[in-house]
């Protein structure tokens, strides 16, 4: 039954991990604004439109290459 | 007739949303409303910023016209390191206050600053603080010109004394938070630590039940000296000021148990009640964060210094240059521009001056100041440019005198006798009573078990449902009322509204409302010269309505007029531009209608110009929408009053909304309705003051409960209780109600918490609580008053209509 003692202090140490991670999360800010990364995140990045639109665009010569 | 011609002639603005007057201002097929938001339009044009309109209809801010002059104090070295968050050779950070933030769009846009200029290497918003964090190379852009932008797109920042004086602070929020983690954490692990204990099994391994014990006295550890701490400090300070808050008995029982605990785990070898404290402390402090829950859009903390302007310009040997207010010397120079304040009191020396006092005296009215004139601190300048010389420094003007009154010392939460700690003094001292006569009783039998008795009475009699019950109601409670756009300082004030008996108006700016919105064109389409040719005929005239059109069209430049008549009670006439224009009454511009419904809220002036009737001017008689409702509604049981800076020239109207005329009381001035708000207080009234907090701030800070009314909730908080959305005054006394159901609400939780007390104490005083009961009446007991409070509050919200179902 010893062996529990390891097993509770591997456990703990795994909760401990996750009071850090907590504790961490509040300091960094992430609670003091808990509105706007909600809407950020629905904004469209240009950069990735514009990306797109090139990638699509070497798609199509290569399958006119292909074509030809 | 009006709606209809309204609804199909009504353009709104692409930008903004308002309605254009005219088709004038238009790129495109988009109209806008003013130039002010055509030129954003531009702007985000050029910096292919338009999918700003994607994500909501109008979404834009009518820019207000400023001139980036105003902005020249941003240059002096000294403001700017005032304000800077950070700096260093390259990069400077700094943070704005934009209360004009209210949409997914305006994000999109402010975070995207750098695309318009790509100097601004990043722009963070805030949504729920309001607030714009700006990182720019200094270098290339200057403070000013960074402020300009923002301003230019229509989000010009609230800078002023206060912002640059003191960082709003949110350490000691987060430390609660930290609090909090601990004590759960902790609480968690000891709970499953103590299943052996629960369930009582008995292993031969006495080792392990003994390092399960040890274990949890390591756990408690952190829980005791660091998430506890709070309210040790609390109690300690209370009981240094002799008084006994409901701090002292959580303390007491805190550490009874603590020491308790500690004391039958190292000499018993037994389990304690540690699962009991970390749950009791975890609750506690769960409670505490629900109360401290304020609005961080709102910063309540305001004085004086916000009103004034951050820096004046002084003039020396002819150089004009500009300083903080703070260091401006008697017999300085100085220059004010339209529509700024007047730092400090100062004599004038050129230019003509029309100040607007309302600020300091409540008196709407300007008055003309010539040269040699004194003119105070606070005053506001109506016409040009004006340049004066100070007399007095800023600290010790007039407007800080008044402000400076004690009455702003405000009364802080501590000092302020509330219920649950009236409750608590006497609770501590009869359960010592009771620890002591349990106690003496079982000395007969054994001094072990006398002391036994003596901790299990203080442990078990915790007042945790005292201390979590007003908290989670009150918190509730304010959390209902902020949805309905009624924002409180804490929950102090719910407590404070219930026992209210007595209401104060004020008049300007609470019963009446002011501004560009309470007057309507409808009708046909004017284009420009039209609205010149108005614009010139009205500008003739000295009649107040002829004044609040005037004010609501837009330009600067006019058109001589002549043949100018204006025969009284009708209207006026006059020749503008080649057109004969009238403007009047229905029957002075030839119209036949029967005005139907004599209406006091409402006035209408008709216009034709070359006999045709264009349209009118609905203008709206300023008092707010319902207000006689509201006033009549809280009549029944309260005692009313009205104050007013003004003369009594609006008697007759404010007599349909009061009843008696011992009610009102006019020409009051600042210090005048402080005294109103003290005479009512010496016999023996808790009064309610309703103000704007602008002339009457020393007035609401008096009044037991001030709420302030504000058209723009996030734009302007004074010294004051509570605001409360202009829209929403009409709900007043649905929410001076709801804040006695929750003041009953709290009263059922006590009765529940002295049911379980009653049985607790009855283990307790017969020597039977065993950790176990304890472990499993505590929480329990917490969370039914945690249940109750919330549900309860919820429940009676939805009844009053204050909550949707």
């Amino acid at each position: 039954m010893s062996v529990i003692v390891v097993l509770i202090g591997f456990s703990l140490f795994v909760a401990v991990g996750f009071l850090i991670a907590f504790l961490w999360s509040v300091k960094s800010g992430q609670y003091s604004d808990t509105y706007t990364p909600s809407v950020r995140v629905l904004f469209e990045d240009e950069k990735s439109k514009k990306e797109k639109e090139i990638v699509k665009e070497t798609k199509i010569k290569e399958e006119n290459k292909l074509d030809n | 007739m009006a709606t209809e011609l309204k609804t199909k002639n009504q353009i709104i603005c692409y930008h903004c949303g308002d309605i254009c007057k005219d088709e004038s201002i238009a790129i495109e097929e988009k109209y806008f409303c003013c130039s002010g938001c055509k030129t954003v339009y531009e702007i985000l044009n050029q910096g292919e910023l338009c999918i700003y309109y994607n994500f909501q209809e109008n979404p834009g801010i009518s820019p207000k016209n400023f001139e980036s002059k105003r902005f020249d104090y941003l240059d002096d070295t000294l403001t700017i390191t005032k304000l800077l968050d950070f700096s260093d050779e390259k990069i400077s950070k700094i943070t704005f206050f934009i209360p004009q933030m209210h949409c997914s769009s305006c994000i999109w846009l402010l975070e995207n600053l750098f695309k318009l200029n790509p100097a601004i290497t990043s722009s963070t918003v805030n949504f729920v603080r309001k607030e714009l964090s700006v990182k720019y190379l200094h270098e290339k852009i200057s403070l000013k010109e960074v402020v300009v932008l923002i301003s230019s797109i229509g989000y010009e920042p609230q800078i002023n004394l206060d912002t640059a004086e003191k960082k709003i602070e949110t350490k000691s929020n987060k430390s609660l938070y930290y609090k909090v983690g601990v004590a759960g954490f902790c609480f968690g692990n000891i709970m499953m630590f103590s299943f052996p204990e629960y369930f009582s099994i008995t292993t031969a391994d006495s080792l392990l039940k003994s390092f399960f014990n040890y274990l949890n006295l390591i756990l408690s550890l952190p829980v005791f000296f660091y998430s506890a701490s709070d309210y040790f400090v609390s109690a300690y300070k209370g009981l240094r000021k002799k008084i006994i808050n409901i701090d002292v008995p959580l303390s007491l029982g805190i550490l009874v148990l603590f020491l308790r605990s500690v004391y039958e785990l190292l000499i018993l070898n037994q389990a304690g009640y540690f699962d009991s404290l970390a749950g009791l402390v975890f609750f506690l402090l769960i409670g505490k964060i629900l109360q401290e829950k304020t609005y961080d859009a709102m910063n309540f903390e305001r004085d004086y210094k916000a009103y004034f302007p951050l820096s004046v310009i002084i003039k020396q040997n002819e150089i004009e240059k500009s300083i903080p207010v703070a260091n401006l010397m008697v017999g300085n120079r100085i220059i004010i521009r339209q529509n700024e304040i007047v730092p400090a009191d100062a004599i004038l020396m050129n230019g003509d001056g029309l100040i607007d006092y309302s600020f300091v005296s409540g008196e709407s009215h300007p008055i003309d100041k010539v040269s040699g004139e004194m003119i105070y601190a606070g005053g506001r300048q109506k016409s040009g440019l004006i340049e004066l010389e100070v007399i007095k420094e800023v600290s010790q003007s007039y407007l800080t005198q008044l402000w400076n009154n004690d009455t702003f010392n405000k009364k802080t939460e501590s000092e302020f006798t509330n219920f649950s700690n009236t409750v608590s003094k006497y609770f501590t001292i009869v359960i010592l009573i009771i620890a002591f006569v349990a106690a003496a009783f079982w000395l007969s039998v054994s001094s072990f078990t006398a002391i036994n008795v003596f901790t299990s009475v203080l442990i078990v009699a915790c007042p945790c449902a005292l201390a979590l019950s007003t908290p989670f109601t009150l918190g509730n409670t304010m959390r209902i009322f902020g949805r309905n756009k009624f924002y409180l300082k804490n929950a102090s004030v719910v407590e404070m509204m219930a026992k209210i008996n007595s209401i104060v108006f004020d008049k300007t700016g609470t019963i009446t409302e002011s501004g560009k919105s309470d007057i309507i064109y409808t009708g046909r389409i004017l284009n420009t010269t039209e609205l010149k040719c108005i614009k010139s005929l009205v500008r003739s005239s000295t009649h107040p309505l002829s004044k609040k059109i005037f004010d609501s069209i837009d330009g600067s430049d006019f058109f001589p007029v002549t043949k100018f008549n204006e025969p009284i009670g009708k209207g006026i006439e006059g020749v503008v531009y080649g057109n004969i224009i009238k403007i009047g009454s229905s029957d002075f511009v030839n119209l036949k209608i029967i005005e139907t419904e004599v209406d006091v809220i409402r006035t209408r002036v008709y216009v034709s110009i070359n006999s045709e009737v264009v349209g009118n001017f609905t203008i709206s008689n300023s008092y707010r929408m319902g207000i006689d409702k509201v006033v009549k509604n809280l009549s029944s049981e309260y005692q009313l009053s009205l104050l007013s800076g003004d003369n009594n020239g609006e008697k007759d109207n404010l007599l349909k909304i009061f009843k008696s005329e011992s009610q009102l009381h006019f020409k009051q001035s600042p210090e005048d309705k402080l005294n109103f708000i003290k005479q009512l207080q010496s016999d023996k009234s808790k009064v309610l003051m309703v103000g704007d907090g602008l002339n009457d701030a020393g007035a609401l800070s008096q009044s037991d409960v001030g709420i302030s009314v504000t058209d723009d909730v996030s734009n302007f908080t004074p010294a004051c209780d509570a605001i409360i959305d202009s829209g929403q005054l009409k709900n007043i006394s649905t929410f001076l109600k709801f804040s006695k159901t929750s003041l009953k609400i709290i009263h059922l939780n006590f009765l529940i918490s002295f049911f379980y007390n009653l049985v607790g104490l009855s283990f307790a005083i017969n020597g039977m609580l065993s950790p176990l009961i304890a472990a499993l009446l505590m929480p329990v007991s917490s969370i039914s008053v945690v249940l109750v409070a919330t549900l309860a509050t919820n429940f009676f919200a939805k009844k009053r209509g204050l909550l949707s179902l």
